[in-house]
């Protein structure tokens, strides 16, 4: 479970998080939407602990994200993150992309952590793409072949930060594909997306946030069907 | 047929003097290159405030001639009492010279990794050591290859200047033929000759290594 409470940030002057609360359930599916500089995508690397807080807490299995003495290596290794940006390590093929974390946090032999590359390489339709670097892959393969590193450390939760964002029209679809099939297995997953289709579709719950504030979180037919806020509607005739 | 009375004994002793060169070379190279990386993670981890004392050092390291350096520090060494030979001093001072440089080479190669692959990698667990080992220094070494092999190079061809403390190194002992026997075109030729065989299998080195670590 994860547990955010009355989280607060801030770039210098500007306060990006303005206390959020929101707990995620194991299993559960939650979008998040929401204009440019929401603070959306911040959240998510707050989660992590990629980004220190301002105040509030983060609460992961029970474990304080940025309390002290926290192992964060221990504790990003069961949650796995994909960002807009795909980021593969140009100097690795796919497969040793998707090997180094199992090998060197996960500690598993090389035979180990290459059957488990292979098993989340091929579910995200990359079978055939192992010994080939990223330079030559497009931009929906890298980006399904991130899900497939991030997934190889076998996390508990996913987090998703604009995974479509950067990616052709063309390769969206594949990828969203890829998160469809996570999202089927019951992962637990919070998604930052501007994809509105996919997140009405399998979301169990689609938070809005606008300027730092989590304006409406509901189910997605009620949020999408029946907005409670004025910044609800307008973001969602702006977007439809 | 111009003849010339270069003797076999004469080439061998250049190629004493080229030895001294190649091993001063490999000394300075190997001790400046670690405490290169050593000082440019320093000064990437630390920030330029922290480091400031440092920089300043390296700065120092920089702007004074080499010529003036071996000068003050093997008088340096004599005040001391520290009993150094002119090898030693040598190596000590082209040493520094070179970790200067290689420091700035190692900084800009490190802040050169982009931020966002650091970012995935550390979100996937692994801790800064892994992350500089298997991200960072593989992706580093690429930017930093081509700027290190000039340095080498260029220290190799600096090292002549540890001559003015009394090593016969290539150039001290080229000058010593050229005075004995007066054909100056003939040994320089042959000296540089001998300072391209040195130079030439680093630069193609560094070639072979770029091109093979070129993205595929």
């Amino acid at each position: 479970m994860i547990e955010i409470q009355n989280v607060r940030k801030s770039f210098g002057s500007l306060e990006v998080l303005k206390g959020i609360d929101l707990t995620v359930h194991k299993g559960e599916v939650v979008t998040i939407i929401g204009g440019s500089g929401s603070g959306k995508s911040t959240l998510l690397t707050c989660i992590n602990g990629l980004e220190p807080i301002a105040s509030g807490r983060i609460v992961v299995d029970g474990i304080d994200v940025h309390g002290k003495g926290t192992n964060l290596d221990a504790l990003r290794s069961k949650i796995g993150i994909v960002f807009q940006q795909w980021n593969a390590f140009p100097h690795y093929t796919g497969l040793e992309n998707v090997m180094l974390a199992p090998r060197k946090v996960l500690g598993l032999t090389r035979q180990a952590a290459e059957e488990i590359a292979l098993k989340h390489l091929t579910a995200v339709g990359l079978a055939d793409k192992l010994t080939v670097y990223p330079t030559r892959l497009s931009g929906g393969q890298q980006q399904r072949m991130a899900i497939a590193r991030a997934l190889a450390m076998s996390p508990e939760y996913m987090l998703f930060d604009e995974v479509t964002s950067a990616l052709d029209p063309m390769l969206v679809g594949e990828v969203l594909d890829t998160l469809r099939m996570l999202a089927s297995q019951g992962m637990t997953m919070i998604c930052v997306t501007h994809e509105m289709k996919f997140a009405r579709e399998v979301s169990d719950r689609v938070a809005f946030f606008h300027r730092g504030v989590m304006a409406e979180i509901a189910p997605p037919d009620a949020l999408f069907g029946a907005p409670r806020e004025p910044e609800t509607r307008a973001f969602l005739a702006a977007t439809h | 047929m111009p003849t010339t009375a270069l003797t076999l004994a004469d080439l061998a002793f250049l190629a004493q003097g080229a030895g001294l060169t190649l091993a001063i070379t490999a000394v300075a190279v190997a001790c400046g290159t670690v405490l290169g990386i050593l000082c440019g993670i320093l000064r990437v981890q630390f920030g330029p405030f922290w480091t400031a004392p440092l920089t300043f050092l390296l700065d120092v390291f920089r702007s004074v001639p080499l010529l003036i350096r071996l000068v003050l520090a093997n008088a340096a060494q004599s005040i001391a009492k520290l009993g150094w030979g002119p090898f030693t001093t040598s190596c000590i001072v082209l040493s520094l010279y070179t970790a200067a440089y290689c420091t700035e080479i190692v900084r800009g190669a490190i802040v050169a990794v982009p931020q966002p692959l650091r970012r995935a990698s550390r979100s996937l667990g692994l801790s800064w050591r892994q992350d500089m080992t298997f991200v960072v220094a593989p992706l580093a070494t690429r930017v930093a290859l081509p700027s290190w092999i000039g340095l080498t190079l260029g220290v190799m061809k600096d090292s002549a200047l540890v001559l003015w403390l009394g090593l016969i190194e290539l150039l001290r002992a080229s000058q010593i033929l050229v005075t004995r026997l007066q054909e100056p075109l003939l040994i320089l030729m042959i000296c540089g000759g001998i300072y391209f065989l040195l130079s030439f299998p680093i630069a193609r080195l560094g070639g072979l290594l770029e091109k093979r670590w070129s993205p595929r």
